[in-house]
């Protein structure tokens, strides 16, 4: 059991910056993020994509943002947990005890829900009767990639997992690759070695078809796939990965009795709180009249929720109010004064 | 100013007057017309506002940009005459188009 002041559920900017205004008013917190990186959205949709819009920053990616949110973190000792989902948020008198999907537990008085637009799921095949054989022939990720070996793998999408996996398991496997388009978003160097297993004839490959049905009944036994012209081809294979990106899930959120708009979450504007005392909700998974979804939007509401968590964590202390260019207490938290 | 038609997977037409300058999605979220979750925003990081633009229109709207495509890789069943409802900016030219919302975004 983890015991902590605040529990932050998202590892993007907002959740990070979120870290950095708990932890400088002198209140610890750890961070789970269902990603097995740091940066949310940042990171994930568009790691090389320019931002223009982040005060005082003039350009920067979204790979560059978060490794410059890490790095005014560092003052501070912060305990992450990737890949992890919290699963269950549930009172225990005047605590929350969350359980995540990794099997940790916290005990905390706050948790603040930065969660972007939920958690990152892989998308998924559309055709019925296919969630049958997930997880026993149809993967959407790689763990062991030797139960592949010498066996026929049908490996779909266009982007650079699914071009790094054809070539990789092309050496011990028969690879099919199947794209909607016939051109690939993957890095050059990698679409060109694709090509050239293709001549060699070590990748079989589909361009311009679409999985229509599945055969099989315990066991997958092959499939059907659709070209843009309507021709139907059957692929026998052992196993089908589809590497179609990720999508954002609200997931478990919408069972804590929160009150939710769409996808979004209703909080106050003072504290950022949802209609649970002492859980808060900031960046773009909250919702008030005139929410902004941006990243400056998310640092304001985060330093707003940090302070509120503060009578609910130390209710014998009274928070206040400074500044980091003067204030001893603060500097000495950043490290700048013994 | 610009009569868009918006066609749910159960075939209910939803028909609205849009802005100019706005996007197809906006006015679809604007509106609470089921179906467009345009989780990201507009940003073209998501594929969660794909529509199908009638075939007649198709070719008449503004042609995808860099990435579009790409995205469109990661929708729910993508077709040829898929879009991005956030990449379609709403003029006086695209009065009285129509497009179909798929049976899910994800």
């Amino acid at each position: 059991m983890n015991k902590t002041d605040a529990l932050i559920i998202g590892a993007g900017p907002t959740g990070l910056f979120t870290a950095h205004q708990l932890k400088l008013i002198g209140l610890d917190c750890e961070i789970v993020d269902n990603l097995d990186k740091i940066g949310g959205q940042c990171i994930e949709l568009y790691p090389d994509k320019p931002i223009y819009d982040i005060p005082a920053v003039p350009e920067c990616t979204g790979e560059e943002l978060t490794s410059n949110l890490l790095n005014q973190l560092k003052p501070f000792d912060i305990k992450f947990h990737l890949s992890e989902r919290v699963e269950e948020v549930k009172k225990e008198d005047n605590n929350w005890l969350v359980k995540t999907s990794g099997g940790n537990t916290f005990l905390t008085p706050n948790v603040i829900i930065a969660g972007g637009v939920g958690s990152f799921e892989p998308r998924k095949f559309s055709p019925i009767d296919f969630e049958k054989f997930e997880n026993k022939s149809l993967f959407y990720s790689v763990k062991d990639k030797n139960m592949f070996r010498g066996k026929t793998v049908s490996i779909f999408g266009g982007g650079d997992s699914a071009l790094d996996w054809a070539v990789e398991l092309s050496k011990e496997c028969d690879v099919n690759l199947i794209h909607r388009r016939d051109e690939f978003r993957g890095a050059q160097a990698t679409v060109d070695k694709m090509y050239e297993l293709k001549k060699g004839g070590k990748i079989n490959l589909f361009t311009k078809y679409q999985i229509t049905n599945v055969h099989g009944d315990q066991k997958l036994e092959s499939i059907d796939i659709k070209h843009d012209n309507c021709e139907i081809k059957n692929l026998k294979t052992d196993y089908v990965l589809g590497f179609f990106g990720l999508i954002m899930q609200l997931g478990p959120i919408a069972n804590w009795g929160l009150n939710l708009n769409k996808k979004t979450i209703e909080v106050d504007t003072e504290k950022f709180e949802t209609n649970q005392k002492g859980i808060y909700a900031v960046g773009d998974i909250c919702n008030y009249p005139g929410k902004l979804r941006l990243i400056l939007s998310g640092f304001h509401e985060g330093a707003l929720a940090a302070r509120a968590c503060f009578k609910l964590a130390r209710p014998n202390e009274k928070y206040r109010f400074e500044f980091t260019t003067t204030s001893t207490n603060l500097l000495k938290r950043l490290g700048k004064k013994e | 100013m610009a009569k868009i038609t918006y066609i749910t997977h159960d075939n209910e037409k939803h028909t609205i007057e849009v802005q100019n300058g706005l996007t197809v999605m906006e006015g679809a979220v604007q509106n609470d017309i089921p179906g467009i979750d345009a989780d990201c925003g507009g940003g073209m990081a998501c594929a969660t506002c794909h529509v199908y633009v009638k075939e007649d229109w198709f070719n008449k709207i503004p042609k995808k940009e860099d990435g579009e495509d790409d995205m469109l890789d990661m929708a729910f069943e993508p077709r040829a005459n898929s879009r991005l409802s956030c990449q379609i900016v709403v003029s006086d030219d695209i009065d009285g188009l129509e497009v179909n919302i798929p049976s899910k975004q994800a």
